[in-house]
């Protein structure tokens, strides 16, 4: 059990109580109500059809896929599907959204309560979904381009959202952390939102408050809007909470209210009170139906959802005798376990597992790279793992074979070959080599024999550095300790 | 031949289909008439020249399959018209040319109906005497003092002036059988969901419904049968088997089951009224039909809770007109400065008082007394209709409680303006189809309308009912052209 995240003063013990209202982008060819493209990073306003930009009598029309990507969402977070759910619009004028109005989901969402398991170091903890439904994106204000007018951008206006509330069972940044990466990797095996926060198809609103340790009632909370990464989420808790805390001790009280966090200065500033809050006058969409579907519609799209991180972790762990830590980073990232599985199919599990959490991500690291552009193929990784496991190869010459294959996926049988790397394995080989070694070094010999056993080490070094590094070590072991009785 | 202007819609069709008429022919008297009418301020946009030219062109090459064969057709300006301006009377869009077509004015087209130009109206359809208009009232050929009603009373006007053959007009709590009653004409609006909504300017997204305006019940027919059709970009488009109209109109109606609502039998309601009422229902029975006493009884509400439920909507759909994307704009110091100057100099007062009430009672705190409650009222309201077509195949009704009264009479008195919606709001609200159609004159010789309303996408029914009225009726108005210029 690690330490609970709690601030400190004056002796007194504050718990941090944070809830997540995540905004993922869907997956998704076309927008929510209109047939425009959705792909990120086109030239401002090309991606804009009439619905999007609210010319007069246009009208929404919903796209499917992107209720089936809603349902998908809500199965794998193990949430209650509802068949019957509304479009609402929520009034407020803004230059980015043409229509005056967001079409978003109210009283009546496309999914319902559900729960995520979150690995933590400590343990797994579940927390609690309280709601997921649908809603249009808005356009882009541009403030920076021209001196003195806001340019719009509305390729995004009208892309689906899928937004995804946390009950308030969070309780520090690090779970934080751990929630957030959940949440994408389910939604990324389902493929249903790219989790790409760089581009923004995953950002949230954090809502935090704080209370005495032990208290049982929440305390007022503030919305901190649209963070876009993990780190500035952190950030932005680690600095709300401690505000409260400073406010509270100084006898003060916690206004409820909105703010935004300013990633240059790390602090977090109100943005509206909860006077000013605006009244959406949110109100069933006239232009569109109640979305409604059968059971059995629900039936089907389960039938199309792939194993899930969860279910592949127990997978691992009961079928491969991984360890929860291992089982948990191999499945955490859909990639990571795609390559993990394509090494396995022709390796042995426990090698693979090692040399892909060792020696791959290590590689991946340093170059900054994603194990979707690995440097090494899982094939050839496989036929590395494989050499080790017959014993062509000791695992230290593996090392610089797989340096070797860094350089543009090269085969590592073929590495072996070129650079006549295979291990020295012959018994009758190594018995000549060891015994040149024991001639070359009867001092040493003497030495050890009179009990410096520690000396054992040098010999089998020795040995190694005869053999050009190829010496299968263990048979060297066996050999050196049969001569040196 | 008499005037070809003096033709109804169907006999034009007829005479062209027979090459006794090209269209041209048809299009350039109407043209000639419309220039000759400007006193009556129907038109916003005239596309003269542009019909003159697509009639010659669809002379050269005629398709007498259509059903609208070159048809010139001035219609109102709530419909987007490609390349042709589109203002819906607000000075908010009074630059606006859209890029599309509405799926209605595309049937038009696509049955051979060619664009005489764009009909004045209500500012966003929100009025009952086409006093609303940025583009200034629109007068009644009836009498030169009288408003045509509204909201399509551009279209009312230019259909009773014999401007156009026909038009086609929108309907919200009203405006499409109101106008008609006060012209002499017949105008249906059809059940919710039979006419696209697709590229109409929309006023109250739940209430609104394109139809046919026309000089008489078979046109109405063959204009519906052809702006009637299930639209995949218009998510409240019903798809049904759409009935030909016009082709299966039938006088027989006998054993036909009337209903009529005591409800209807409003306090003050004049004699003249009630004596055209009586009058209908004699008709129908010399018919065959058989009259039945009905009650609705929460007709009562009907007009407060419309007035709850078409502002809400209209707030939000009128939110779109800001000043940034398209139309007109005032410029401000900053953004929300922007907003109030655009839409503070943009929007008509009628078109203000309309959102300020709708922004009211969506407001938190207010949207459970109001909004919620209109709702359920609402449903009431079509809960009644169901219950009574148990037992009656359609309801007459007078169309409004009183003929056309005057310009000005009323633009400064809202709820007296209201009231006049009555008959018709109740239709709109269950989403049923109601056809209004001239049943007589008043002592001051003014056309008066009744309604009859059918259950919904049973339009045929109430099409026939209509049809075999009109025949009793033989309704005649002797129009004096009291406006025209040479």
């Amino acid at each position: 059990m690690t330490k609970d995240y709690l601030i400190e003063r004056n002796g007194k013990k504050y718990e941090v109580v944070i809830g997540l209202e995540v905004h993922a982008q869907v997956l998704s060819e076309s927008k929510l109500f209109s047939t425009s493209p959705t792909k990120f990073g086109s030239e401002p306003n090309t991606q804009v059809s009439l619905v999007d930009a609210a010319f007069p009598g246009m009208l929404p029309v919903i796209n499917e896929f992107c209720i089936k990507q809603a349902i998908k969402t809500g199965i794998g977070l193990n949430a209650k599907i509802n068949n019957k759910s509304i479009f609402d619009r929520k009034n407020y004028f803004y230059a980015d959204l043409p229509q005056g109005y967001q079409i978003s989901q109210y009283k009546d969402p496309i999914v319902g309560e559900g729960n995520v398991v979150v690995d933590l170091a400590s343990g797994s903890k579940i927390i609690g979904i309280e709601r997921l439904h649908l809603e249009q994106d808005a356009g882009k204000s541009i403030h920076d381009i021209d001196p003195k007018n806001t340019l719009v951008d509305l390729n995004r206006s009208g892309v689906a959202l899928m937004e995804i509330v946390s009950k308030p069972d969070l309780r520090s940044p690090e779970e934080v952390n751990f929630y957030i990466k959940k949440l994408r990797s389910i939604m990324r095996y389902l493929g249903t939102c790219d989790g790409n926060m760089q581009e923004g198809s995953l950002r949230a609103d954090v809502n935090v408050s704080v209370r005495k340790q032990g208290d049982d009632k929440y305390g007022t909370r503030c919305e901190i809007k649209n963070v876009n990464s993990i780190k500035f989420m952190q950030m932005a808790i680690e600095y709300e909470a401690n505000r409260q805390v400073d406010i509270l001790e100084e006898g003060g009280k916690i206004d409820q209210e909105t703010r935004l966090f300013d990633t240059k200065k790390n602090v977090t500033r109100s943005m509206r009170s909860k006077e000013d809050a605006h009244d959406y006058r949110y109100f069933p969409d006239p232009d569109l139906l109640p979305l409604e579907f059968s059971d059995e519609y629900v039936e089907n799209i389960k039938k199309e959802i792939p194993e899930l991180p969860d279910q592949k972790k127990s997978r691992f762990i009961e079928k491969f005798n991984l360890s929860p830590y291992e089982a948990n980073i191999l499945v955490s990232d859909l990639d990571i376990s795609k390559y993990f599985e394509a090494v396995i199919e022709n390796s042995d599990v426990k090698l693979s597992s090692n040399w892909i959490t060792g020696e791959l991500f290590a590689l991946l690291n340093e170059k900054n790279l994603e194990i979707t552009e690995s440097p090494i193929s899982a094939k050839n990784l496989s036929k590395l793992i494989n050499l080790i496991k017959d014993g062509t190869i000791s695992g230290k010459i593996a090392k610089t074979v797989f340096e070797m294959m860094a350089e543009g996926d090269k085969n590592p049988i073929e590495i072996v070959k070129e650079k006549g790397l295979k291990q020295q394995s012959d018994p009758k080989e190594l018995e000549k080599l060891i015994e040149k070694v024991i001639n070359d070094n009867q001092d040493t010999v003497k030495e050890y024999k009179s009990g410096k056993e520690k000396l054992f080490g040098f010999f089998v070094g020795q040995a190694m550095k005869v053999s050009g590094g190829k010496a299968n070590p263990q048979l060297v072991n066996e050999i050196l300790k049969k001569k040196l009785k | 031949m008499s005037n070809i202007t003096d033709l109804s819609l169907s006999e034009l069709v007829s005479n062209i289909k027979n090459k006794k008429l090209s269209s041209h022919d048809v299009t350039s008297e109407y043209v000639k008439r419309s220039k000759k009418s400007k006193n009556l301020n129907t038109y916003i946009e005239e596309t003269f020249e542009a019909a003159l030219k697509k009639a010659k062109e669809f002379d050269s090459k005629p398709d007498l399959n259509k059903k609208l064969p070159g048809i010139p057709m001035a219609i109102k300006d709530l419909f987007c018209t490609k390349n042709v301006k589109t203002t819906a009377s607000s000075k908010i869009l009074n630059n606006f040319i859209p890029t599309y077509e509405s799926t209605v004015t595309q049937n038009l087209w696509n049955d051979g109906a060619i664009l005489l130009g764009k009909l004045n109206c209500d500012e966003f359809a929100m009025g009952s005497s086409n006093e609303t208009s940025y583009f200034g009232n629109v007068i009644s050929p009836i009498d030169k003092d009288l408003v045509p009603g509204g909201s399509s009373g551009g279209s009312a006007s230019a259909l009773a002036a014999k401007l156009t053959p026909a038009t086609i007009g929108t309907d919200t709590g009203g405006s499409i059988r109101q106008p008609a009653s006060f012209t002499g004409t017949v105008g249906l609006k059809p059940t919710y969901g039979s006419c696209s909504r697709y590229g109409i300017v929309a006023f109250a997204s739940s209430l609104d419904q394109a139809g046919p305006m026309t000089r008489n019940v078979n046109d109405a027919a063959l204009l519906l049968e052809v702006m009637s059709s299930f639209d995949n970009k218009d998510s409240t488009s019903v798809d049904f088997k759409r009935p030909m109209y016009s082709k299966d109109l039938s006088k027989d109606i006998k054993g036909k089951k009337i209903g009529i609502p005591k409800e209807y039998r409003v306090d003050g309601m004049s004699e003249e009224i009630e004596k055209l009422w009586e009058d209908g229902k004699n008709y129908l029975k010399d018919c065959g039909a058989e009259i039945i006493d009905v009650s609705l009884p929460h007709t009562k509400f009907a007009l407060p809770t419309y007035y709850i439920v078409a502002p809400a909507e209209a707030s939000s759909n009128l939110a779109r007109y800001d000043g940034v994307k398209y139309g007109f704009r005032t410029e401000g110091n900053n953004l929300i400065d922007m907003y109030e100057k655009t839409r503070s100099a943009g929007f008509g007062d009628e078109v203000k008082r309309r959102i300020m009430i709708g922004t009211y009672v969506l407001s938190s705190g207010y949207y459970d007394a109001y909004y919620l409650k209109a709702q359920k009222v609402r449903r009431l309201i079509k809960n009644d209709f169901n219950n009574i077509f148990q037992k009656v195949d359609a309801i007459l009704t007078p169309s409004t409680p009183s003929s056309a009264f005057k310009i000005g009479d009323k633009s400064n008195d809202p709820v007296s303006m209201y009231l006049n919606d009555i008959f018709t709001v109740p239709v709109n609200l269950a989403g049923l189809p109601g056809i209004s159609i001239p049943a007589g004159l008043d002592k001051k010789g003014y056309p008066l309308g009744l309604q009859i309303i059918g259950k919904s996408f049973d339009e045929q029914n109430i099409l026939n009912i209509a049809y075999s009225m009109e025949d009793k009726i033989n309704f005649k108005f002797n129009l004096k052209e009291w406006w025209m210029n040479d």
